[in-house]
């Protein structure tokens, strides 16, 4: 796990290996210090030498500051090694997840993705940090404060023996002890966060039917659980503090009875018990800083699991050796075809499908939920790879295609459908980047949706929010099928792309789709027949398998599934909305 | 623990904020922050006095003894054992008061999370239909961590570092005025170093957080659309704008920690130097015996010395968290502080029954309904709930001086159904939050039964409207609550029952617990159309005399919405039922059709009356069928 993530340090690698080479002249200084300090106490002030005051002195000035421009070099050394380790990091991981197949990205939730980004990212680089700076730090001031006290006074430096596994024990104990009870407050906490998300998107249901109170309560048990919670483990965690100083005392009292009387005994001086005694305070601020350092990676820990996770993901779909560049007509075959979402057979989402397509043709399909109309026009693409059989495309099999290749020369308006933050120009644009203005209008007028961009104030510079929300649903879908007709592309699919689009508008598109773009090999799914009725084919798909193909008069006499969602739909009306949110 | 990397300074301290934060505290735990308080003193001054000590042990019963033979210690036994029971103190009340601040910063966070959620299940729907879910929810989580951190930690911290430094700045004037110069001046020194230093770090971590702002969005977006990105081939394009935004970021986020890394540093080495000069200062002075100075003395004012630095960093670490949570708590108290819902009602439903012809109150459940309706004068009136709704020119606006409803009138009598049909944004729905006021009428009279709703109370109205919105919300739990969410004394069978009504009965079999199947995430393993029939059956076990269906738009299959549609045929029976309709296949047998445009009735009629008249309806409903 650790092995992928210091691959991402790259570049920062300088400022990674002397950020703790800095922080080691830093913490040797800082240890010697109080050592020259006792001998300017016993050798200059007690025997009032005032030379040994100044020259003394003045090398504690040298040495306090190197060890200022050390702890200045190692702290932007760290930030930018963190920092940097940060970046390259969300880089990496961006850049795999761009190169993730569709399996890939069903794998994971959107959300789960995005948190992988930000907040894992930000705990890995936080213990990042600390490791560099802390946790050579810590055993270094550790051991070199223990050498130093031995070197002053050995009797007196084994109390530090005995008070150092204490500390530690206890400090060890209270971050284990106290971890778990975190972990299952912040399931609890997580609870917390879905009641109220949950009342705050229902609110209209509890509000009619006036169940506040109720709600109220349930709300009230859960903060009660995680006051407990939370109150237990961090009353365990208030108890470092006094153990700190408990220890700390001791050590202190012990070394002054102890070396009080050797003191009185001549055999040591004033000087060397002060710097024993702020030799102790340093051992036992590292032993604190270690237990930090433990925590931090205690948590850090998930987050780093999390983020390894994606970078390790390899990619289900490549491109083969020498890709074929170009597709050559429009006609699609399906040879013996099947799909399994999860690459089992006993589970099958299309079963050994055969079609052939002409270049051309306008095929529509329909089929209840769960009949694998996406499944099967997702192939195409190759946003997915069959399972079994063979899917070609201009009697190539689509995996020897270039992927770049294929996928702009197969269109596919997808049913759950994305604008992105940015003007309708820019966001048309995705389909042909050096798309002219007219190719543009000329798309829109295609797609019926030039009339309703041209009613904007701005007109095609209208600002689309994030997710396109101060647009209409019908708007929408229109947008995105111009945005794949600007392609050009040799074979289009709609995947149920038209839903929201009322039935005349969704006429006007299929009827200049037959004038204006006849040569294109066409592909709709819809749920409305009238969406389908005039392709030259309908294939009817049933629970992964193609339960009939002909036309829509033939279809009518000969398939009961056809027929029984024709006379529901014609019995009682269609869809009569614009839009519908 | 709650929060690990909100660095975000703003380094402005409100007042008003502060003195009501602090009010939780001394409203509640006025007795538990005294022991606080008491304990925090006896802490700080126990650490300053046992530094001080080390002088009087060393100076008074050290020295006198050095190269005595045979030396009595008894008096430097007792010297030793004053000393343990001065750190003793500090050890028991450090370990008191931290443990009590946890129980106080535990206990005002959620007293603040239960008085937020309270007061926002008091907040009427525009509240909610105004500001973004994440906006309401951060300020249960991020707001109210930032409040943790202030409470628990920075409160005590900063109240000990301010009496360390009077106490030890006082013990250092005691010892030694002239040692206190030299302190007094390199403490104006760090003051300037760690203001200047925190105040770049500050302007950094402000933009790093704007940063991160921007790189979180640009991740969701493209995450979010990760699909078309592939099937356009975008990938480079996305990497490209990517690396240029994480780029800024790297430089934000290493300025911000640069500055913040230095200042430990900075303040260890001033300290440091401090301490040098104090020796050769005091080391000087002592020699040319000046001001009174033993070497006891300068042990100790240098210990004074070191224990002077740490409050300072301390105080300059905590502003940051105590200004972030100032941030975290205005938006706290701004939820707190909104309007609640306003309810001048005095009409409210009762359980009724007749006797002797007449409608009297009871405490029964009879299944018969009746409001109660008091007069000035005193007197009272029982009206039996029908259902009977009327809208005399109801004008309505979200906004002021933007109406979306103009002079609507129209009356269902108990029983009919009424179905509104129209664009998106024609007003079908604002009509049905009228109905049961979530939003109050600008003008025109809405009367239920013959009573001004506005005279209803609140509550009794909504128990007896139901609703089934388009997107069905359900709550983590079983199925079973689900459906008896209105009515909790329901039984198992009438559970069921309404199940049954909404043709929900027979996929909650199928589920591997039935009714005790547990929901999480909204529903989120059952499909659209077994959510909606949920719904229905939820609406149907309340029982209401009036039903408000907004019927579901999204494309689930046909086989589904026919069961759907059949659940919400057998619910609709025999109630005065609004429907806004997305299908014109449900409306057909509607009492009256009701054609919305703009905010105005444009036409209304039978399904029959409409397609005579060959207007909109007309257009509407031959749509479908114009290729034939």
């Amino acid at each position: 796990m650790i092995k992928s993530l210091i691959k991402s340090i790259k570049e920062y690698k300088k400022q990674t290996i002397l950020t703790p080479i800095f922080v080691s002249v830093e913490t040797i200084i800082e240890v010697l210090i109080p050592f020259f300090m006792a001998y300017l106490i016993d050798n200059g002030i007690n025997k009032g030498d005032e030379k040994t005051i100044l020259v003394i002195g003045i090398l504690l000035c040298i040495a306090a500051i190197i060890s200022l421009v050390f702890g200045i070099l190692s702290g932007r050394a760290a930030a930018k090694a963190s920092a940097g380790f940060a970046k390259n990091l969300r880089k990496d991981m961006y850049y795999n997840v761009q190169n993730f197949s569709f399996t890939n990205i069903d794998k994971f939730s959107t959300a789960s993705i995005v948190t992988r980004h930000t907040t894992d990212i930000a705990f890995v680089q936080m213990a990042f940090q600390m490791i560099i700076r802390v946790a050579v730090r810590a055993p270094l001031m550790l051991v070199f404060s223990l050498i130093m006290a031995f070197l002053v006074n050995i009797k007196l430096a084994l109390i530090f023996l005995v008070a150092i596994p204490i500390l530690g024990i206890g400090l060890y104990f209270i971050a284990t002890k106290a971890h778990p009870i975190f972990e299952k407050t912040f399931t609890t906490y997580d609870k917390l966060n879905n009641i109220v998300q949950e009342n705050v998107q229902g609110i209209r249901v509890v509000k009619s039917y006036v169940t506040e109170d109720k709600e109220i309560n349930k709300f009230y048990k859960i903060s009660g659980d995680i006051y407990a919670g939370f109150a237990k483990a961090e009353k365990l965690v208030a108890l470092n503090n006094p153990l700190m100083q408990f220890a700390m005392s001791v050590v202190i009292v012990l070394i002054s009875l102890v070396g009080g009387k050797l003191i009185i005994g001549t055999s040591l001086t004033t000087g060397e018990l002060t710097s024993l005694i702020s030799y102790a305070m340093q051992i036992l601020t590292s032993l604190m800083m270690l237990s930090m350092i433990l925590v931090m990676i205690m948590m850090s820990r998930a987050s780093a699991e999390r983020i390894v996770e994606i970078l390790e993901e390899k990619s289900t779909i490549h491109n083969n050796e020498n890709p074929v560049k170009e597709v050559k007509d429009g006609s699609i075959t399906f040879k013996n075809v099947s799909f399994s979402y999860v690459d089992n057979k006993d589970k099958l989402c299309l079963k050994n499908v055969n079609i052939d397509i002409k270049s051309g043709e306008t095929i529509g399909i329909i089929g209840g939920t769960g009949s694998s109309k996406s499944t099967f026009v997702q192939l195409i693409p190759r946003l997915y790879d069959a399972t079994e059989g063979e899917v070609l495309v201009g009697n190539v099999n689509v995996k020897d295609y270039d992927l770049k290749t294929l996928r702009n020369e197969v269109a596919m308006v997808l049913q759950k459908n994305v604008l992105f933050s940015g003007t309708i120009k820019e966001n048309l644009r995705w389909g042909n980047e050096n798309a002219t203005d007219e190719e543009i209008i000329k798309a829109c007028k295609q797609a019926q949706a030039d009339e309703f961009v041209s009613g904007f104030p701005d007109g095609y510079d209208t600002y689309i929010e994030q997710g396109g929300t101060n647009v209409s649903g019908g708007q929408k879908q229109r947008l995105c099928i111009a945005r794949a007709l600007l392609k050009k592309p040799k074979i289009l699919i709609l995947d149920d792309s038209t839903s929201a689009v009322d039935t005349k508008t969704d006429s006007l598109i299929r009827k200049a789709f037959k004038d204006e773009i006849p040569n294109t090999t066409q592909i709709i799914i819809a749920q409305r027949i009238s969406s389908v009725e005039d392709c030259d084919r309908i294939i009817v798909l049933d629970g992964g398998e193609i339960n009939g193909i002909g036309t829509h008069e033939e279809l009518l006499k000969t398939n009961k599934i056809y027929e029984e969602v024709y006379s529901s739909q014609v019995k009682g009306g269609n869809d009569n909305e614009e839009s519908k949110q | 623990m709650k929060n690990q990397n909100n660095n975000t300074p703003r380094p402005k301290i409100d007042k008003d904020i502060l003195k009501r934060l602090l009010k939780y505290i001394t409203s509640n735990y006025k007795l538990k922050f005294t022991i606080v308080f008491i304990c925090i003193i006896l802490s700080t001054v126990s650490t300053v006095a046992g530094s001080l000590y080390l002088e009087v042990l060393i100076d008074d019963y050290i020295t006198p003894l050095i190269g005595v033979q045979n030396p009595v210690l008894t008096s430097f036994m007792q010297a030793i054992g004053v000393m343990a029971i001065i750190y003793a103190v500090g050890i028991i009340t450090s370990l008191i008061y931290s443990r009590i601040m946890v129980d106080i910063s535990e206990g005002i966070l959620k007293t603040i999370r239960d008085d937020m959620f309270v007061k926002m299940q008091r907040l009427p729907i525009k509240y909610f239909d105004t500001h973004t879910h994440g906006d309401i929810m951060s300020r249960y989580t991020a707001d109210t961590d930032t409040l943790s951190q202030m409470i628990s930690q920075s409160i005590p911290q900063m109240f000990s570092s301010i009496i360390t430094i009077v106490a030890v700045f006082v013990a250092m004037i005691v010892t030694n005025l002239y040692l206190t110069l030299v302190v007094f001046c390199s403490l104006l020194i760090m003051l300037r170093v760690t203001k200047s230093i925190a105040s770049r770090s500050s302007k950094y971590f402000i933009r790093q957080q704007e940063a991160i702002g921007k790189v979180n969005g640009y991740i969701e977006e493209m995450i979010n659309g990760q699909k078309v990105v592939k099937v356009f081939c975008h990938e480079e394009k996305a990497k490209e704008e990517f690396d240029k935004i994480n780029e800024e970021l790297c430089d934000q986020m290493y300025k911000a920690n640069k500055f913040a890394n230095i200042l430990m540093p900075t303040l260890g080495a001033l300290g440091n130097l401090q301490y040098i000069i104090l020796a050769i200062v005091g080391g000087i002075l002592a020699v040319n015996g000046i001001g009174n100075i033993t070497v006891g003395l300068i042990i100790s004012f240098l210990q004074l010395s070191k224990t002077f630095i740490r409050p300072i960093s301390q105080i300059s670490q905590q502003l940051n968290s105590v200004a972030m949570a100032m941030a975290g708590a205005k938006r706290i108290f701004e939820l707190m502080d909104e309007e609640p819902e306003k309810d001048n009602g005095y009409v409210t439903l009762v359980n009724a029954e007749y006797v002797d012809g007449v409608l009297t109150e009871t405490d029964k459940r009879t299944g018969l309904w009746a409001w109660k309706h008091p007069h000035h004068d005193g007197t009272l009136d029982y009206i039996e709930l029908k259902g009977h709704i009327e809208l005399y020119d109801v004008d309505f606006g979200y906004e002021e001086d933007n109406l979306v409803l103009h002079d609507i009138s129209l009356y269902a009598k108990p029983g009919q159904k009424i179905a509104f049909v129209g664009a998106t944004g024609a007003g079908k729905t604002t009509i049905t939050n009228l109905l049961n006021r979530f939003y109050d009428i600008e003008d025109g009279k809405i009367r239920y039964d013959g009573i001004n709703i506005k005279k209803i109370k609140k509550d009794d109205l909504r128990l007896s409207l139901g609703m089934v919105l388009q997107d069905t919300n359900l709550f983590t739990g079983t199925i079973k609550e689900n459906i008896k969410y209105g009515k909790d004394d329901a039984t198992d069978e009438e559970v069921i029952n309404a199940a049954k009504l909404a043709n929900a009965h027979d996929f909650i079999m199928r589920l591997p617990d039935g009714y005790d199947t547990v929901l999480t995430g909204n529903g989120a393993s059952l499909s659209q159309g077994q959510r909606q029939l949920l719904s229905i059956a939820r609406a149907a076990l309340n029982d209401p005399p009036v039903m408000i269906l907004d019927e579901a738009t999204s494309s689930i299959d046909t086989r589904t919405e026919k069961i759907v549609q059949d659940g919400m045929d057998k619910l609709m029976d025999g109630r005065t039922v609004f429907v806004i309709a997305h299908r014109l296949s449900t409306v057909r047998n509607s009492k009256a059709i009701i054609v919305l445009d703009h905010g105005r009735i444009i036409e209304r009629g039978t399904h029959e009356d409409l397609l005579a008249q060959k207007g909109t309806y007309y257009q509407l409903y031959t749509g479908a069928f114009e290729l034939e």
